[in-house]
């Protein structure tokens, strides 16, 4: 088992066991397939997709569906939902009916339900509407029946052992509580295989751990249960099975108990990746940035820690730990209600993140797609809108070849791959998107650089140029933070690492002097 | 982009009532003549024409669209069937379904432009009641129809009562007219499938059609609809001022736009009740009457339109945004 | 991979691409949408020009174009900038009338009637720093409801137009006022080497706004907060100063309007020139502004400004009715709506069959 997945599956264990009865008197039977693949592929004009794709799901499975971007992931959900039709030569077996493909409405009627990163709710409408939204999409002039939408969303709920408010308006609900919603929108659709996309990736951990009490329950009332994800920890626990897809191929499904982490890199890699502890970093040990007792009121308290120039330091917590408020406040965003921010030995009040950037601080966002970057303009205009005011020339004007030069050099300099620095920054991939962030800030020059979650997702094989980024900017003395759950992430590429929990530094490690399995157990316990 | 609109987020309906109930007491203390009975009918008479129109806009306020071209749509139609009514003698029924019909033809127009060439219909409007409008107006050559059959500009009283200071209160056609239109709406938008899948589609457009809503043929219902609401409105104008001058509508588009957003409805989509833009409506009709009876100048009203509506969408905003800062923090402590 | 001898800092500032800089320079300010609006005036120009000979290509109706073309122009630009941050300004018109009127007031009431020579100036700048000051009033009235509180611009600007304009009914009683120094007339009826005086306020203006937009810092913070204003606001851009800006400018174009629509009709009024509110917005559009922000070019503007104005004066010598221009107008519009959706939809298919879309 890898690190960390020990402590996780003591939890769910102890879920069942709480829910022991219950399993008892529903057992799993083993039946054939609900779901069976058979040569599946899809071409795209010249590029193929999908080649030759078998795949299988049982009912009362959980199944990780795991693959880099572009690996055909998606695509293969799409056909499973009937929004593309695979190429001729496949079949699609489900529950014992062949079909050469399905459109979105029969595959819904066969009982396949996929519940979309975005969740797909109605953010205005009531809980109880969200779920028995489907009773609503009949002839248009027809009445409402509120009370029987009422009853299956009380029913659906009673199902799962949850409890919802059913008047709550859906857009004012946690994360969490939506995702509940959207599978009992499945449910309440009579699904047999539900297919969940990224279902963890903005959960905190008490909200997984939730979260898999929910899918343990829908395990033992015989649904089919796919989980399509690049981050397993927390539901590998609970998997059956896991195949990985490389490049429209399966590179293998194989039982979930026998892969670890490096083990699931390799195969969706196709090459195996070394992980080496990181070269200590430079012996300076001048304080560039330091925290003393910093605090903000209901989201961390008594945060106290120095960076030196030239440093990589770690943080390590969960969602919901107070990492990313932390960051924000001292990138200027919000204000410390406690304590104080030191930079090069001297207080610094911050009003906003302008304050915090004069300083020589820069803050990568963990969400790229909102706070990150202007996904719609260029590579120029996004590497550069840090550094007008030092672009303009004498009468205030920036001409664009300067834009267009600096952002041209980043580009080479970080190895973005992109036609040229005119081309939007969408039609990037998910790690040359995050190059593109990181030379916006790079460009500033900073002293203190605050990467928080750098590599949600990003590819793998494109990780580790991330991280060889990160090396070679702390060799040249820019001080780094580096704020993640991943525990390789931190554990390889960092000279210390502070555990933040529930709005508190907790505990500090050394990766030399402590194990990655020992951090990961911290983490997750 | 739907994020960064948050802050339009609803404001309840209660919060307008209470404006209103507060400006109606100090009213009422300032003139002993505010909302005696035939005073508060000729108000409600005086708005049914902006009510019929803002029904229909809030329609298309909550699937997420704009639409301004229902004054030019109303003054087409209303042209059209006083043509056919004066010229070609077609009695009453005939003509105001021709008005409607014609009204709900048009709006499928916008319909189908905005779906189809996949732009925002407040862009496609603007061309579209550019084109109404002038087309309307080049081949009428601006004139004016004042023989309107008899049917059409005699006073319907339903009910008519003396008050007790010897005036008289009717209840006349437009006002039966502005009730049923806003008793139906509310019903469609409530009550029914197709007002249940309006409000998805402004909530979430993309979930919309993921569910499986077919959003052509709701924005077919939706356009269609306000192009009805406005050919029926047309021919309440007409009824009201005994005549059909094709300009009369012109320049209505943004008060009655105005009209809807103080009611509650969100530019976003998904939010709003056909309640609240009565409640708007209502506070509007109020201040102007209050104002009138006061002695204000009437050239002031405008002003105090543009005041609410600015303190409304800014006490909203500033209130949604507390709002938002007080659940984050909840959010956090939870954990 | 970066290149692990190259240092990553400091900034670079070397090496040169001038081919890269090339291909982005074409794509950017001569998109498909240029090309296209160019042909299509080209077009109209050939048709009129065979429809009309003599009469369409010839000096009078030429100068004729370039002296109606100025206060649409003017507006339009207004209405540019903040469609291109991501917003509107329903209160342009309104706007544009409430500064006519305070300086047709100044000009007309508190001139002395027998001033001369060198008092008329005086009062001219009297009144036109009146009115300066009153669209940088408005300007920032308008944008700090917008940045500070945090409301949508088109809520705002439905607000301020109501405001505004009842303000100026309520002091005029809508009336007009009328008769101001021939000073101020020249504008909009004398030329210099043949360009009417207004044209070429029109033409320097619009330049400026050109450069400002694609060249100086505020200009493009306008177009990424257009795009994106968090993650502008992220990057440590001011966005609160960069919308109130927006604002602040775009009244300041309406005063400009302000006073060529003076000199054009003499008279100044609450209720003027109101159907150019949506004209303004239609011209925009049809000059390839995205209506939801961050791109658009002064260039594609003035070029769908002189495809209106070419529509109009051909119309009119054709002898046809100047309501038939404006059905043509929204024609216009949606015919170049169907041939960008059209070729999108082309490109698309033409894409994904050379490579598969990323997610």
């Amino acid at each position: 088992m890898p690190p960390g997945w020990n402590a996780v599956s003591a939890f769910v264990v102890q879920l069942c066991l709480a829910n022991q009865t219950k399993l008892m008197t529903e057992p799993v039977p083993p039946t054939a397939p609900f779901l069976k693949l058979e040569n599946i592929g899809k071409r795209f004009g010249g590029t193929v997709a999908l080649d030759g794709v078998d795949w299988s799901v049982n009912p009362g499975e959980v199944h990780c569906l795991v693959g880099e971007n572009g690996s055909g992931k998606s695509t293969l959900i799409k056909i499973v939902s009937g929004v593309h039709r695979p190429d001729a030569g496949g079949r699609i077996v489900i529950g014992g009916t062949a079909f050469d493909h399905l459109s979105p409405h029969h595959a819904k009627k066969l009982g396949i339900q996929v519940i979309y990163q975005d969740l797909s709710l109605f953010p205005n409408l009531s809980v109880w509407e969200n779920i028995a939204i489907d009773q609503e999409l009949g002839a248009p002039f027809l009445a409402v029946r509120r009370k029987t939408m009422r009853a299956t969303a009380k029913e659906v709920l009673a199902n799962l052992d949850a409890r919802l408010p059913l008047d709550a308006i859906v857009g004012q609900l946690s994360v969490a509580e939506r995702q509940l919603v959207a599978i009992c929108r499945g449910l309440a659709a009579k699904a047999k295989l539900l297919i969940m996309d990224e279902p963890t990736s903005s959960l905190t951990h008490h909200e997984v751990v939730r979260l898999l009490g929910i899918v343990h329950r829908l395990k033992s009332m015989g649904l089919a249960i796919v989980f399509v994800s690049h981050r397993l920890e927390e539901v590998m626990a609970l998997a059956e099975r896991v195949t990985v897809l490389r490049d429209g191929r399966k590179a293998a499904t194989l039982p979930a108990k026998q892969v670890d982490y490096h083990r699931l890199a390799e195969l969706m890699t196709g090459s195996r990746i070394d992980h080496v502890l990181k070269a200590p970093g430079l012996e300076t040990r001048e304080s560039v940035l330091e925290v003393r007792g910093g605090g903000r009121n209901g989201e961390f308290a008594d945060v106290s820690f120095a960076l030196h120039a030239g440093e990589v330091l770690g943080i390590i917590g969960l969602m919901g730990s107070g990492r990313t408020e932390l960051a924000l406040a001292l990138f200027g965003m919000t204000k410390l209600d406690h304590g104080e921010v030191w930079v090069d030995g001297k207080p610094l009040k911050l009003h906003s993140n302008q304050d915090a950037i004069r300083s020589g601080i820069a803050y990568v966002s963990e969400d790229r797609l909102l706070l990150g970057l202007n996904l719609r303009q260029s590579i120029a205009d996004n590497a550069s809108i840090t550094t007008l005011d030092r672009l303009a020339n004498s009468f205030g004007l920036v001409p664009p070849q300067r834009r267009s030069k600096l952002a041209f050099e980043w580009v080479k300099r970080l190895g973005i791959k992109a036609s040229n620095t005119a081309a939007a920054v969408q039609t990037l991939s998910g790690g040359n998107q995050q190059r593109v962030v990181l030379a916006k800030w790079l460009a500033t020059n900073p002293k203190i650089l605050i990467l928080d979650t750098p590599t949600a997702g990003v590819d793998i094989r494109n990780k580790q140029g991330i991280y060889g980024i990160i090396h070679k900017l702390a060799k040249e003395g820019v001080a780094i933070v580096v704020i993640s759950d991943e525990i390789p992430e931190v554990y390889f590429n960092t000279d210390r690492i502070l555990h933040m929990r529930e709005g508190r530094l907790v505990k500090e490690y050394l990766p030399g002097a402590t194990s990655e399995k020992l951090l990961a157990e911290a983490v997750f316990a | 982009m739907r994020k960064l609109l948050a802050p339009v987020f609803n404001r309840s309906e209660s919060s307008l009532a209470v404006v209103i109930i507060v400006v109606v007491l100090i009213f009422s203390v300032s003139s002993p003549y505010f909302l005696t009975l035939s005073n508060t009918a000729d108000l409600i008479e005086s708005y049914s024409v902006t009510t019929i129109l803002a029904a229909g806009v809030f329609v298309v306020l909550v699937s997420g669209g704009i639409d301004i071209s229902f004054a030019a749509v109303a003054s087409v139609t209303q042209f059209i069937a006083a043509m056919a009514a004066t010229k070609y003698g077609v009695p009453a029924f005939p003509a105001i379904a021709l008005a409607c019909a014609l009204g709900a033809l048009m709006g499928c127009v916008n319909a189908l432009l905005t779906y189809y060439l996949n732009v925002v219909s407040i862009i496609v409007t603007i061309a579209t009641s550019s084109i109404f409008y002038a087309l309307l107006i080049y081949f009428t050559g601006g004139s004016e129809i004042y023989n309107l059959p008899d049917w059409w500009t005699d006073r319907v009283v339903f009910l008519r009562f003396e008050t007790a200071s010897g005036d008289f209160a009717r209840i006349t056609l437009p006002m039966v007219i502005m009730v049923l239109v806003v008793v139906v709406t509310h019903l469609l938008m409530s009550r029914t499938h197709a007002g249940r899948q309006i409000y998805a589609l402004g909530g979430n457009p993309e979930a919309a059609s993921r569910v499986g809503i077919r959003i052509l043929r709701l924005q077919l219902l939706v356009y269609g609809y306000l192009g009805f609401l406005a050919g029926l409105a047309g021919f309440v104008q007409a009824h009201r001022v005994h005549q059909v001058v094709p300009t009369a509508m012109f320049g209505t588009e943004l008060s009655v736009l105005a009209v809807a957003i103080l009611g509650g409805a969100s530019l976003v989509g998904g939010l709003g009740s056909m309640g609240g833009v009565v409640l708007g409506v209502l506070l509007l009709a109020i201040l102007q009457n209050g104002l009138n009876l006061l002695g204000v100048s009437p050239y002031f009203f405008d002003v105090v339109i543009g005041l609410a509506i600015l303190i409304s969408i800014s006490v909203t905003a500033v209130t949604q945004r507390r709002l938002r800062a007080k659940r984050g923090n909840s959010e956090l402590r939870h954990e | 991979m970066s290149n692990p001898d190259q240092p990553l800092l400091p900034p670079p500032a070397g090496a040169n691409a001038p081919l890269d800089r090339m291909v982005a320079e074409i794509r950017r300010s001569a998109g498909t949408n240029l090309l296209g609006l160019l042909l299509l005036l080209l077009g109209l120009f050939t048709v009129f020009s065979i429809l009309l000979p003599g009469a369409f290509l010839q000096r009078g109706t030429m100068q004729a174009m370039m002296f109606q073309l100025p206060e649409l122009g003017l507006l339009s630009l207004a209405m540019a900038i903040p469609l291109v941050s991501g917003g509107l300004n329903l209160a342009i018109i309104a706007t544009a009338n409430q500064a006519a009127l305070l300086m047709a007031w100044i000009l007309t009431t508190q001139m002395p009637p027998d001033a001369a020579g060198g008092d008329v100036w005086l009062w001219i700048s009297i009144a036109l720093s009146a009115g300066f000051l009153l669209c940088v009033l408005i300007g920032l009235v308008t944008g700090f409801i917008v940045a500070v509180i945090g409301v949508h611009p088109i809520l705002v600007t439905l607000g301020t137009q109501t405001l505004i304009t009842g303000i100026s009914i309520w002091l005029t009683r809508g009336q007009t006022l009328s008769g101001f120094p021939d000073a101020l007339i020249r504008i909009s009826n004398e030329t210099i080497a043949g360009i009417p005086i207004s044209f070429g306020i029109f033409a320097i203006v619009a330049l400026g706004v050109h450069i400002l937009l694609t060249r100086s810092v505020l200009g493009i913070e306008i177009h990424m907060i257009g795009s994106n204003l968090e993650s502008t606001r992220f990057s440590g851009v001011d966005t609160r100063r960069v919308q109130i800006w927006v604002y602040v400018l775009s009244s300041l174009l309406c005063w400009l309007a302000a006073i060529v629509m003076m000199a054009r009709f003499n008279s100044a009024g609450a209720d003027i020139a109101q159907s150019y509110l949506l004209i303004t917005i239609l011209a925009a559009i049809l000059g390839g502004i995205d209506p939801y922000g961050g791109f658009g070019r002064v260039t594609g503007l003035v070029v769908a400004l002189l495809i209106l104005q070419t529509i109009s004066s051909g119309f009119n010598l054709l002898g046809f009715s100047q309501h038939l221009t404006l059905a043509l107008w929204g024609f216009t519009l949606i015919a170049v709506m169907a041939a960008k959706r059209f070729t999108s939809a082309m490109l698309a298919r033409y894409r994904s069959a050379s490579f598969q879309r990323p997610k």
